[in-house]
């Protein structure tokens, strides 16, 4: 099989799983989200699990992997290397976060409601996209 | 508003920690979503086929999950479109500036201990957090 093939369909089968996840841990429903996020309200802690059961299995798993000389269809593991917190990664997560919190979507689960037949996930994918265009327009940050 | 679905919840996280080590024992990538969303739109050509194949994963998963058990909830619809657009337009931009989101800083970053990825999660949790309070709870929207 060529490389980029097996690239290709090891990405659709992560797709799938990740989509899964999302839909069993019901975080495809916006509703679940705002109400994780409803601390002093009618608040809904299940998606705490959700965030727990990956960081355990992430965390395991990439121990296991990350030891391996190189990932089966690419020649180097890419690991972010960089390690200094600066303005612009906490105030971007801080925006990230209002938006979250007003719509009940982050990227993943706005993706995957797709498959819920609904327009709502089609309207918030579309401002998303544009805003990550309208955002690479700003000078690149000093490295 | 929401029922506490603790097992559903965490197995859907466990999926979600699978698909990311998937994705790293196989491409060497980080499953971050908004990157890979973004990068699929304008990263480099060749690394854009994997990207997309993630992303209609993402969609297939939840078809799959859906054709196989209730979702357990009924979509969302009539959510005003003005707090959609807004919504997206502040995901897109803070997940460029904040280079990443939920996926990348929240499962993925804490599981390898980074602390950029630490910090951003916090931010985010936090502007959430007091989103929804001044949306709900001030605002007094029904959200």
């Amino acid at each position: 099989m060529k490389a980029g093939l097996a690239r290709d369909a090891a990405a659709l089968l992560a797709g799938a799983l990740f989509g899964a996840g999302l839909t069993v841990s019901q975080m495809i429903n916006p509703r679940k989200v705002l109400a994780f996020l409803d601390l002093t309200g009618d608040w809904d802690p299940s998606l705490a699990l959700t965030m727990g059961g990956a960081l355990l299995v992430t965390a395991i798993g990439y121990r296991v992997v990350l030891r391996r000389p190189r990932p089966a269809f690419d020649a180097a593991f890419r690991v972010p290397a960089r390690s200094e917190v600066t303005w612009r990664l906490v105030a971007g997560a801080a925006l990230f976060g209002v938006g979250w919190g007003l719509g009940g979507y982050c990227p993943g689960p706005a993706v995957s409601a797709v498959a819920l037949g609904t327009t709502e996930p089609w309207l918030f994918i579309a401002a998303m996209v544009a805003g990550g265009l309208l955002a690479g327009l700003l000078p690149a940050p000093h490295r | 508003m929401t029922a506490f679905t603790p097992i559903s919840a965490f197995l859907g996280g466990c999926l979600i920690g699978l698909a990311a080590v998937v994705l790293m024992a196989l491409n060497g990538r980080i499953a971050g979503i908004s990157g890979i969303v973004q990068g699929a739109v304008e990263g480099p050509r060749g690394e854009r086929g994997w990207r997309w194949s993630f992303v209609g994963g993402l969609v297939l998963g939840a078809v799959l999950m859906l054709a196989w058990r209730e979702p357990g909830f009924a979509p969302r619809t009539g959510y005003p479109p003005a707090l959609l657009i807004a919504a997206g337009l502040l995901v897109g931009i803070g997940t460029r500036l904040g280079s990443g989101c939920t996926s990348g800083h929240g499962v993925c970053g804490i599981a390898r201990w980074s602390v950029r990825s630490i910090v951003a999660t916090l931010a985010f949790m936090g502007t959430g957090y007091v989103t929804v309070y001044i949306a709900r709870h001030v605002a007094g929207a029904p959200l």
